[in-house]
């Protein structure tokens, strides 16, 4: 899969505040983009499994987030749903160069203008 | 037939006559009428507790041991601020310095002790004071208001004490030592350096080998100056170099003195008809300075005062420095000797040093740093005298890790003689414990604390209480009955919020550092509620931190299912105008905001605005004068109001120009949870105030205030606070009311659940009652507002707006419209 993945920077590291994050817009549907409080930059949908609440706008605490809508806790690094309840988001993955975030992105997001890395 | 009571007369109302006179009316109720002068103007409180309140962490409500109706209970004649002046042994009476006098039967002679001041030029200027009893705490608290540095001459556990509340306050603090190193009697010289810098890590200066020259001042201190010649500028000086028996009035009355006043193993002086306890007498040879010996002598002669025939045979002591997050314990004998063997463990990064000094297999000194668990365990053997030779290699390691297995600490406990005493303190056996847990029906550690006073003073037996709950009620005890915050963390609301002001942490990674957080920043049930903690309790100092507030604090909206925001204009008091009404039509047209709603708080709410919008509508409203309506926040909502006099033919007074006035005036606080508020005119209620969490019904004679009511998930119809005149006092109450909420609610309880908690009556009690208090929070409320006043909304819709109000509401990048990938 990867070597389809298109890899487009969408800004700096500090762009995105500490425990914090901000979404991209794709074609088909946002990406959150988080950053926790030791540095690691993450990227998964910004859709929750429960009821595609805006994950981006919860609180970020560890390598997770909650979603603001109902509580739910997902792991930014897998996705995975945390506690007793289930379900899973899509990953990103996430190149840093030069402090830019670069993220890697099907041919659907980004539609046809987009060129593979 | 009833015999008249004999009289009992006591000098001196501390914690030692106290005990005597618990025992003494649990046995013989009847038996003595019962006089006390006490030169302090109070009842009987726990001495030992003072430092809590020192540092904030208790008040002296909360260290009362014997409350007003205890003494009419009993019918004790209590004279409060009378000291005895002179004993009349051929009268068998006392004479108070006023003149009052008491004849007695029987006296009792419990005087404590006086703090020694050491002689020095400068001694006796104002600022200086010695730390014994609450006049002092109160002196010390009042110089730490004003701030500056505080010297503390002596650093023994009561030096370190006053240091560490001093600190707590918010001073300056430099601890001077005589000797090398710290505590050097109970520590070696290596410990000492690690409690030296635990103290440093408070912020807290500590000057070894100093010896006071002189205390510097003209008419009040100013500093304090050295044998070396080194000044250190200071606005307070606190002594706590040592104590001496107060044994004045025994030897003016011809008693036979020592150090102390001297008694015998009846703990009666030398003349039979006086008994003499506490920490003013001297028993064969040793005089005590610490309560649990206070309390073997007062069992002793309780017992003598019904009959009995106990003795006194001296105690073996221990004591803990009561330092929050320094945990220190010694006991016993630590002088090096010939016969003497000594194990250590010492365990530097841990921060651990246990010390145990042995004589002939048995342990008489233990010194326990960093970790004191097995305190209990190690005291119980050196008092029972027990032979240590089969554990020896492992003894230093604890209970924990006796035998080839792991030893059950349950099963030690279940062990334990009925007679066991397990809280040294306060004398509390294994029996009193169990026995009052079953016929109690006691499942906290609180409940027991109160019923039964064990752990309830140094808090060093804590860990074998909580065992003996867990015996005696097996499944039914749960110790985390104070539930945690979260996930996160042991402690409760109401103890981190206790911990962020007596430590005076004014940061989350501090929080979350000095009170041990099990994760590594938290999660989004504390973090919000370390927020509101910390803008609550440091107006002026603390940072904001929005990562760490729910979304709709962070930007200032109400985020909706579908992940669009509504957005509330504030409308004072429920009050419009056409002008304001247009401005709304405006940008509803121009955002196309697809619903526009009223609310319950006589507002009008505009649904589905999409994020990257909510700036521009923010600058269009503010054009037209609105500000935020704060409809999201964990804050002052709404004041609703009825018309009242301006056009009600039953009004009474102008309830909307009073809730515009409590609008204006408390618009901006962040609260525990939301707050709903409403006037109306008359009883008529049409506002419904009685169902808020603070309303106002106006009746002719003035302003009926209530609180506590809910209409949500619960239905309560509110309490009444009471009714004020004026509609200046009303604001004065309901935000001292407010106030009190905000500094003591948990994060997300409603007023009617924090009031249910607390007790109505202690709310009106501090609020109706307690004018002083009533001011003091109000003064507190303002203060904070002038931090908190600030309309975020127009903070950002400004054309440049701060780089993360930005970040906020713009996404990051926007990929869909993208022609070229960017790279
Ligand atoms: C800050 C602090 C912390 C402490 N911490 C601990 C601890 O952790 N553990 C521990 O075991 N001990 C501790 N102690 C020591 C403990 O508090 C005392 O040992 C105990 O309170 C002594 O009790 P008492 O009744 O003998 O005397 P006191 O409590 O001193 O009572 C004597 C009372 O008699 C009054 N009085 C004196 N003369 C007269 C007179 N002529 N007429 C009328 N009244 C008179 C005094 O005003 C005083 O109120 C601490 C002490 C202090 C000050
Ligand atoms: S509460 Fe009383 S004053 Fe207010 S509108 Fe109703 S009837 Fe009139
Ligand atoms: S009553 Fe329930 S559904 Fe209606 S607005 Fe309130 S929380 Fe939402
Ligand atoms: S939509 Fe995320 S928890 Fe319900």
């Amino acid at each position: 899969m990867t070597g389809n993945l298109h890899w487009v920077a969408v800004g700096q590291i500090t762009d995105v505040p500490l425990r914090g994050a901000r979404c991209v817009v794709t074609r088909i549907g946002k990406i959150g983009v988080f950053r926790t409080s030791d540095g690691e930059v993450y990227a998964i949908e910004d859709h929750c499994p429960h009821k595609g609440g805006p994950l981006s706008q919860g609180i970020v605490h560890d390598a997770s987030v909650t979603c603001p809508l109902h509580n739910w806790v997902i792991s930014l690094e897998t996705g995975q749903v945390q506690g007793a309840d289930e379900g899973r988001v899509k990953t990103i993955p996430v190149r840093i160069e030069n402090d830019q975030i670069i993220l890697g992105l099907e041919s659907a997001q980004v539609g046809k203008a987009g060129r593979a890395a | 037939m009833q015999q008249t009571p004999k009289k009992l007369v006591v000098i001196g109302n501390g914690m030692a006559p106290g005990r005597v006179l618990e025992r003494l009316f649990e046995a013989q109720p009847d038996a003595y009428q019962v006089t006390i002068f006490n030169a302090e103007p109070r009842v009987n409180y726990d001495r030992i507790m003072l430092s809590p309140v020192l540092s904030g962490e208790k008040a002296y409500e909360d260290i009362i041991i014997h409350n007003e109706d205890w003494y009419a209970e009993h019918r004790v004649k209590l004279h409060k601020g009378r000291r005895i002046a002179a004993i009349d042994r051929d009268a068998k009476s006392v004479t108070a310095e006023d003149g009052t006098t008491a004849a007695y039967d029987t006296l009792l002679i419990a005087t404590g002790s006086s703090p020694f001041v050491i002689p020095v030029r400068g001694h006796d200027l104002p600022g200086v004071v010695t730390y014994r009893d609450l006049d002092d705490v109160e002196t010390m608290l009042a110089a730490a208001k004003r701030g500056g540095r505080a010297v503390v001459i002596g650093g023994g556990l009561l030096g370190l004490e006053a240091a560490a509340g001093l600190k707590a306050q918010g001073m300056d603090v430099t601890v001077l030592h005589l000797m090398p190193t710290l505590m050097e009697r109970q520590l070696d010289t290596a410990a000492g350096y690690l409690l030296e810098r635990a103290i440093a890590e408070r912020g807290i200066e500590v000057i070894t080998k100093a010896n006071t020259h002189a205390i510097l001042g003209e008419d009040q201190v100013n500093g304090v100056k050295l044998d070396d010649g080194t000044e250190i500028a200071c606005d307070l000086v606190c002594m706590a170099v040592g104590i001496k028996p107060a044994a004045q009035i025994a030897a003016d009355a011809g008693l036979e003195i020592g150090r102390g006043i001297i008694v015998s193993d009846t703990m009666q002086t030398s003349d039979p008809d006086i008994f003499a306890v506490g920490e003013c007498v001297e028993h064969n040879g040793m005089c005590y300075g610490l309560v649990a010996p206070l309390y073997e002598m007062a069992a002793v002669i309780a017992d003598r005062l019904c009959g009995g025939t106990s003795e006194y045979k001296g105690s073996v002591t221990s004591a803990k420095l009561k330092v929050t997050g320094i945990d220190l314990f010694s006991a016993g004998d630590f002088a090096e000797g010939d016969d003497r063997e000594e194990i250590v463990l010492r365990d530097a990064t841990g921060g651990i040093y246990k010390r145990l000094v042995l004589r002939d297999d048995r342990i008489i000194g233990v010194v326990l740093y960093g970790d004191t668990a097995d305190g209990a365990w190690f005291f119980r053997m050196l008092k029972d005298g027990t032979d240590i030779s089969a554990m020896r290699d492992t003894l230093i390691f604890g209970q924990n890790y006796q035998g080839g297995e792991p030893l059950d600490p349950m099963a030690a406990v279940a062990a334990l003689p009925d007679d066991a005493e397990v809280c040294g303190c306060n004398g509390v056996c294994k029996s009193r414990i169990t026995g009052k847990i079953t016929e109690l029906g006691l499942t906290t550690l609180d409940d027991v604390r109160a019923h039964t006073k064990a752990s309830a003073s140094c808090g060093s037996c804590t860990g074998l209480v909580e065992q003996l709950m867990a015996l005696t009620l097996g499944d039914a005890y749960n110790p985390m009955a104070v539930q945690p915050m979260c996930g996160c963390t042991d402690l409760g609301h109401d103890d981190v919020r206790r911990l962020i002001k007596a430590k005076s942490l004014k940061t989350i990674p501090a929080v979350m550092q000095e009170l041990e957080w099990k994760t590594s920043c938290g999660c989004a049930k504390c973090r919000p509620a370390l927020n509101y903690y910390l803008v609550c309790d440091w107006p002026d100092e603390y940072a904001d931190d929005y990562q760490s507030r729910f979304i709709n604090e962070r930007a200032h909206a109400n985020i909706q299912k579908d992940g669009t925001y509504s957005v509330v204009p504030r409308m004072w008091g429920g009050q419009t105008s056409a002008a304001e009404l247009r401005a709304i039509a405006d940008v509803v047209d121009k955002f196309d905001i697809p619903t526009v709603k009223v609310t319950g708080g006589q507002r009008i709410d505009m649904l589905g605005i999409k994020k990257e919008d909510l700036p521009a509508v923010w600058a269009d409203l503010g054009k037209a004068g609105f500000v935020s309506g704060h409809a999201y926040a964990k804050g002052l909502r709404t004041v609703k109001t009825c018309v009242g006099t301006d056009w009600c033919r039953f009004g009474t007074q102008d309830s909307t120009g009073l809730g515009v006035r409590i609008e204006k005036f408390m618009w901006g606080s962040w609260t525990p949870a939301k707050v709903k508020m409403a006037v109306s005119g008359c009883p008529r209620n049409c506002a419904e105030a009685t169902c808020k969490d603070v309303g106002v019904v106006c009746v002719d004679s003035g302003y009926e205030i209530h609180f506590a009511g809910a209409a949500g998930l619960d239905i309560k119809g509110t309490e009444i606070l009471g009714l004020v005149k004026t509609e200046d006092e009303a604001l004065e109450h309901i935000a001292a009311l407010t106030q009190m909420y905000r500094e003591q609610g948990r994060y997300l309880e409603r007023i009617y659940k924090w009031a249910k908690r607390i007790g109505y009556d202690e709310v009106r009690r501090q609020i109706m009652d307690d004018a002083e208090r009533r001011r003091a929070y109000y003064d507190r409320f303002v203060f904070s507002q002038k931090f908190a006043q600030v309309d975020p909304w127009a903070e950002r819709a400004q054309d440049e707006p701060k780089p993360d109000h930005f970040a906020e509401y713009r996404p990051l990048a926007d990929l869909s419209r993208m022609q070229e990938a960017a790279e």
